[in-house]
């Protein structure tokens, strides 16, 4: 049960309120028309499994239904940071 | 109908309401609220009463705007909350911050035609104006166990210190969810949707039996 | 008396207040302020079960949550059994109820009794694993005969009577434990204004304090406890929870308690009140202040009735007023369990002697001892226990300096109780919860929490700090730290004065030699609930199981309801001596949630019943229970499945359902369809991108049909779209499918398209929707709208939506058809949705206006070949594979959300499963859902399968079977055969056929 901060309504809530959206930075090729199969394979399919710091979308489904990011350790699933959509992370991995 | 035209946004608006000779049915009008009251408790640590068929518009538009601001305070005749988790009372109109760019906007139930035409002829640029009044009932929860019950159905702290008179959560509510306001010191209100009406009422019935429930009509 | 160890004062029992019990059928008496256990050991009762796998004759050894013997079945009535609970955490009440949970047929006479007796031999660790594992098909016949014989207690038949309640709690500080560290940690921090909860396990604050004759600032200990209680209790940020089990400690600082309200009142919570209560905490700080639990020795016999850990006898009697026995033999590693035979020795029972297992132990508790006449045997152990029901003597025999080896003779002693102490470990069971791997330590002997991530502080007995005076200390840190944290400012807390007793360093001695090696030597447990041995861990060890989690896995060693908090680290110690390792080399296991076992009722609170999951009613969900609905849950609503009237069966509710549609006029409350209103410039756009079909060119007053997709090419959901103005629409989703769409809509517009200007509002709740469909449906909506208001075939044709008044309430109404009839979806406030569903039926009596529910509908559809997403897709079919093809426009200036997909190789191969019709060749036979097609039912097994069944009814307005489902290559294949090779041995044969049985044309739409 994590316990995170939703930085549009400004306060912790309780993780049920909210849907993980999966890995975070993963933009939608522009021309997707002009990708090849295995461009395409990948941008759909193909995921970090990181040991370490992993940022994922989440969204505040029962809240305020906004999405954000957050970087979080797969290990001791500490949330190190939570930063808006368009934003970039400030903790990464070495 | 009318249309509604303005520089920006075309959007079909209604009069969604009947004449008065038709009667409205609240999500709880099955329930028979008012025989419950009469022949239940009339003492007891939690007091429960539906808001019936008040008027409910969702507002959309960008906080950083201030024409928009200023347009919606306007048709409201009070300025939207723009700081998270608050709320506004004015008169017969109350505004909930929703998410930075939404609101709840509660009136009473005639009067919802007329502030989502007003804040039509307002706005300009991207907003939206939805009236969701059919969709939505609010549950008025006070006495003196209120906070015992919220505490079994939410997941919110609800200690006046982090939740004062006027914050308003949107949050999960048993297995359903609900907009959380504190109206008065041990005094909730709860916007709920209708199709989960019954269940969050059978809910607050059974959370509040410890303490015993006074209804009102 | 009958309670014959029971003393004749002392203790926390009140002797005034007798109270009558059953165990095992008998009736016995004990005193309020008791335990089960207490109870049970007053009146001399020895065995309380037999062990796990030996099914040898077991005592009480401890007297807290680690105990692992006895186990008890609780309940006066079937519905009120409870399994499970240990008697050393059961306070006594009056009528209590209680029975041994292993032991069948009986604890004294016990039919698997003789396989323990035979010795190790017979059963080493993974017997069951290697006995039973073949033949594998016999292993369900096996398991039934182990599991009764083993008796894991049983779950009550009935339901459960009681109420149970979880609550969300918030609060600054956690202080698990309320013993002499926790409470002054709570007392430091409720002082400096921070919001407390302080949980314990047991009914009364205190912890050791309760289980010692201390004085505490010169008072007795309970009054110094009562004072802090009254404190804390006073103050209204502070929590104060006894007979409340901090069980699981998560991430975030997240804990779970689970309170007892009532379990010590009777077997039944009194009428209305709360059983038990689960709390659920989120905190910023948390101290744990949990203790220790007193290691047992590992020696010959050691798990006889009347083997016992030593601090659990001075609990029994310095609080309970219990000496369960008449002579005693202490054997110890440290001075602190001298205390046992001090207290044994004050109660004016017998001690035998002191086997203390260092060469020249000199303390001031020693002396004590000494003092009294005590016979001190020093370098020395207890190697084996005599007897069979109850200790009758034990043999000593020296040992040498690091307790490797016996060094002389072996003595014969007479005792009817032996105590042990090998130390103290610190209950480091919820640090591990939070993946905190444990740290051994060679001063305090035990494993301490060791480094975590959770804002946790710890103080106490857990931290190997065993005295009291360090335990005020630790704990007043503790809760200064806390508030430090918090920012909040320090307070000033007295250190209550207390007696400082010098002890004398301990002996790292876990396991204790033999004359014989462990395998030959009798039986010295080490997990006595699992009736793990030393010699079965030394085997495990042998046959090549060196990781710890292994070892424990093998010999199921702290697998028990009791997770070996007594047993674990000796048995580590056994594995680290056979394997050559230190303690901290050969590692540690860690614990898991929950602490102690809870009741599923606790779990589940009042999450059952009706209540078990919200049920979703529309506005007309009145009406339909009135007409004696069958219902269908889709997704957490509850719609109208058919309308049987009186004697019909399904099948006959539903053919009439169907002929009334078609022939006349039908009715579905549609309310529970998806409904998303959307507004902006960029509407249209938006909708591109989504939808895989065109709408840029919508005209308002139009409706199109429109499937979305993954970007896979998949369909996932699909619904009617409606142009309301020009940047207006609103978006109908599938009932199921309404808040995974609205979420869909939001991830793409907040994630990659924020600059487009639209807006998304669900509007699901808020109309009322009701479908009129059939040859009728338009005079009966004439009759109910405004004269004024043209809905003839021309005016408002089919894909047209029309503001209008219907039954006096303002209305959209759009003509649309899902059954393939003649339709009109009127949708209004839902508020006033009943009152035009009533006029509907007031004048459509005279159409024979019948209510159809899902069935119908789907049968209705079925015929049309119209798919329902999530039911004829699922997840693998692109609209190619469904045959809409019509429904994808190729051409639109945006790669729409699934087209790249779609045109991936494998998405355009020929031969990918289609969707198509199936007509059986006997119109009589209805396909089951699911059937798997073959081409050819000749082929041998495994024939190669071609696709599956995936809608199936029997058609009335048909007089046949209908049937949509996937082929391979189906779309090429029309007029040929299929067959489904079904469960029972038929094999149906059909043939491949146009998904649209009934008016190809669309004719009966557009009338």
């Amino acid at each position: 049960m994590f316990y995170i901060y939703c930085p549009y309504c400004g306060e912790h809530r309780e993780e049920e309120e909210f849907h993980n959206q999966g890995q975070a930075h993963i933009e939608r090729p522009a021309d997707p028309d002009s990708c090849s199969d295995e461009e395409w394979g990948n941008y759909m399919f193909f995921r970090k499994n990181p040991r370490g710091l992993h940022h994922e979308i989440w969204v505040h489904a029962a809240g305020c239904r906004k999405f954000f990011n957050v970087t979080r350790h797969t290990v001791t699933y500490e949330i190190k940071e939570v930063y808006k959509m368009g934003e970039q992370p400030k903790v990464v991995a070495e | 109908m009318s249309e509604v035209n303005n520089e920006a946004v075309t959007v079909s608006v209604m009069n969604q309401l009947p004449d008065a000779s038709i009667q409205g049915e609240s999500p709880l009008f099955h329930a028979d609220l008012a025989s419950v009251a009469k022949k239940g408790p009339k003492t007891g640590g939690v007091t429960f009463k539906e808001e019936a068929l008040m008027g409910q518009i969702t507002l959309r538009l960008n906080a950083e705007n201030a024409d928009q601001l200023s347009a919606a305070e306007k048709a409201l005749g009070v300025a939207l909350p723009t700081q998270p988790l608050t709320s506004v009372v004015e008169g017969d109109v109350s505004v909930r911050w929703i998410s930075p760019d939404e609101w709840l906007v509660v009136v009473p139930g005639l009067k919802a035609f007329e502030v989502e035409t007003a804040l039509h002829a307002e706005l300009s640029g991207h907003y939206q104006v939805v009236n969701i009044s059919g969709g939505w009932t609010i549950y008025k929860l006070s006495g003196a166990n209120v906070v015992d019950v919220l505490k079994k159905s939410t997941i919110v702290d609800v200690h006046p210190s982090k939740f004062p008179v006027g914050k308003v959560v949107t949050t999960t509510f048993a297995k359903s969810g609900a907009i959380i306001r504190r109206s008065g010191e041990s005094e909730f209100e709860l916007v709920v949707r209708r199709s989960f009406a019954d269940y969050l009422w059978l809910w607050i019935q059974d959370a509040s039996r410890e303490y015993g429930l006074v209804v009102q009509a | 008396m009958s309670q014959k160890n029971r003393l004749q004062n002392g203790g926390r029992i009140d002797r005034s207040q007798p109270l009558t019990f059953t165990y095992n059928g008998k009736k016995f008496e004990g005193f309020a302020g008791d335990t089960l256990a207490s109870a049970l050991l007053a009146n001399g009762v020895d065995i309380i079960g037999r062990s796990f796998k030996y099914s040898r004759p077991r005592g009480i050894v401890a007297a807290g949550a680690e105990e692992p013997n006895a186990i008890m079945q609780l309940g006066a009535t079937e519905a009120t059994q409870v399994p499970n609970v240990r008697a050393t955490q059961q306070e006594l009440f009056s009528g209590l109820v209680s029975g041994s949970t292993n032991g069948w047929p009986s604890v004294d006479n016990d039919v698997m009794g003789l396989v323990g007796k035979f010795g190790g031999k017979m059963m080493p660790p993974g017997f069951y694993y290697k006995t039973f594992m073949y033949p594998q098909s016999m292993w369900e016949t096996y398991e039934k005969v182990i599991r009764k014989a083993a008796g894991l207690g049983r779950s009550p038949n009935e339901y459960d009577p009681d109420i149970y309640d979880k609550v969300n709690q918030h609060a600054d500080v956690v202080v698990v434990g309320a013993g002499p560290s926790g409470l002054i940690a709570a007392l430091t921090a409720a002082r400096g204004g921070a919001r407390v909860i302080i949980a314990d396990e047991q009914n009364e604050f205190g912890g050791s304090l309760l289980s010692s004759k201390e004085s505490i600032d010169g008072k007795a200990a309970h009054a110094w406890i009562a004072d802090v209680v009254k404190e804390l209790e006073a103050n209204d940020n502070v929590m104060v929870l006894p007979r409340s089990t901090v069980n699981g400690y998560h991430d975030h600082n997240f804990l779970t308690i689970h309170e007892r309200l009532t379990d010590h009142i009777a077997d039944r919570a009194p009428n209305g009140q709360v059983r038990q209560r689960y709390h659920r905490v989120r905190t910023k700080w948390v101290i744990l202040a949990t203790g220790a639990h007193e290691r047992p020795l590992v020696f010959g016999n050691n798990d006889v009735p009347g083997c016992m850990v030593a601090n659990a006898i001075s609990t029994y009697i310095n609080r309970y007023g219990v000496v369960p026995g008449k002579e005693l033999v202490l054997m110890t590693t440290n001075d602190n369990a001298y205390h046992t035979a001090i207290d044994w020795h004050d109660a004016g029972r017998k001690v035998q002697a002191i086997v203390d297992t260092r060469q020249n132990p000199e303390g001031e508790l020693v002396k004590a001892a000494r003092d009294r006449g005590i016979t001190v045997i020093a370098g020395s152990a207890v190697i084996d226990v005599h007897g069979g029901k109850r200790v009758n003597g034990v043999s000593v025999a020296s040992i040498n300096e690091d307790g490797s080896k016996i060094t002389g003779s072996v003595k014969k002693l007479s005792a009817d109780t032996v105590a042990s102490s090998g130390g103290w470990s610190p209950v480091i069971h919820l640090s591990c919860h939070t993946g905190s791997k444990p740290v051994w330590n060679e001063d305090v002997l035990g494993f301490l929490p060791g480094k975590t991530v959770q804002k946790q502080l710890t103080a106490g007995a857990i931290n190997g700090t065993f005295n009291t005076a360090g335990a005020f200390e630790e704990g007043k840190k503790a809760g200064l730290e806390a508030l430090s944290n918090l920012d909040l400012n320090a307070v000033e807390v007295a250190i209550p004065a207390t007696i400082d007793v010098k002890e004398s360093k301990a002996m790292a001695l876990f396991h204790v030699p033999h004359t014989k090696p462990t395998s030959q030597a009798p039986k010295q447990f080490v997990d006595y609930q699992n009736d793990v041995t030393a010699a079965g861990i030394e085997l495990a060890c042998r046959e090549g199981f060196e990781s710890i989690e292994h070892v424990k896995r093998y010999t199921a060693m702290g697998f028990g309801t009791d997770q070996g908090k007594l047993g674990n680290i000796n048995g580590m110690a056994v594995a680290a001596k056979i394997l050559n390792k230190s303690i901290p080399e050969t590692g540690t296991t860690i614990f898991r949630p929950n602490y102690t076992p809870i009741t599923f009722g606790a779990i589940a609170g009042r999450d059952c019943g009706a209540l078990f999951d919200p049920e979703r009613y529309s506005a007309m969900h009145k009406w339909h229970l009135e007409h004696g609905a069958k219902f269908e849950d889709v997704g957490q609503w509850k719609r109208p499945w058919y309308f049987p009237k009186a004697g019909e069966s399904m099948q006959q509710s539903l053919d009439r359902e169907c002929l009334a549609t078609r022939e006349s006029i039908g009715i579905l409350d549609a309310s529970t369809l998806g409904k998303i209103d959307i507004q902006g410039k960029d509407a249209r756009e938006f909708l591109g991108r989504i939808y895989s079909n065109a709408w840029a060119k919508l005209p308002v007053g139009k409706c199109r049909y429109g499937l979305m997709l993954k970007e896979d090419g998949m369909v996932f959901d699909d619904g009617v779209t409606s142009c309301l103005a020009e940047n207006h629409f609103l978006m109908t989703t599938t009932s199921g499918g309404a808040a995974t769409v609205l979420n869909w809509l939001e991830l793409y517009h907040q994630t990659e398209w924020p600059e487009l200007e639209v807006y998304f509002t669900s509007v699901t709740d808020h109309w009322a929707t009701m479908t009129i469909s059939g040859p009728n449906s338009r005079k009966l909506l004439e009759e109910l709208i405004d004269s004024d208001v043209d809905v003839s075939k021309d005016s408002f044709k089919f894909m047209d939506w029309k503001p209008m008044t219907v039954a006096g309430v303002p209305a959209r109404v759009f003509r649309i058809s899902f059954t393939g009839e003649l339709s009109f979806e009127i949708n209004v406030q839902a508020n006033y949705g009943m009152h035009v569903w009533k006029k509907l039926f007031e004048h459509g009596e005279k159409y024979n206006l019948t209510p159809y529910g899902t069935e119908t509908m789907h049968i209705l559809r079925a015929e049309k070949g119209f798919i329902i997403a999530g039911q004829d897709t699922d997840g693998s079919v692109h609209p190619y594979d469904l045959g809409m093809g019509w429904a994808v426009s190729m051409n639109k200036p945006f790669s729409f959300i699934g087209k790249r997909g779609m045109q991936r190789e494998d998405c355009v191969r020929a031969e990918r499963k289609q969707m198509v019709g199936i007509k059986t060749i006997d119109p009589n036979v209805v396909l089951p859902e699911g059937a798997q097609g073959v081409f050819d039912p000749t082929a041998p097994i495994p024939m190669p399968m071609v696709g599956h069944v995936s809608s199936s009814y029997w058609s009335a307005c048909l007089g046949r079977s209908v049937a949509l489902g996937f082929v391979k290559g189906g779309l090429d294949k029309m007029g040929e055969k299929v067959y489904y090779p079904l469960v029972d041995g038929r094999i149906v044969e059909a043939e491949i056929c146009s998904p649209i049985f009934l008016d190809p044309k669309g004719e009966r739409q557009n009338v």
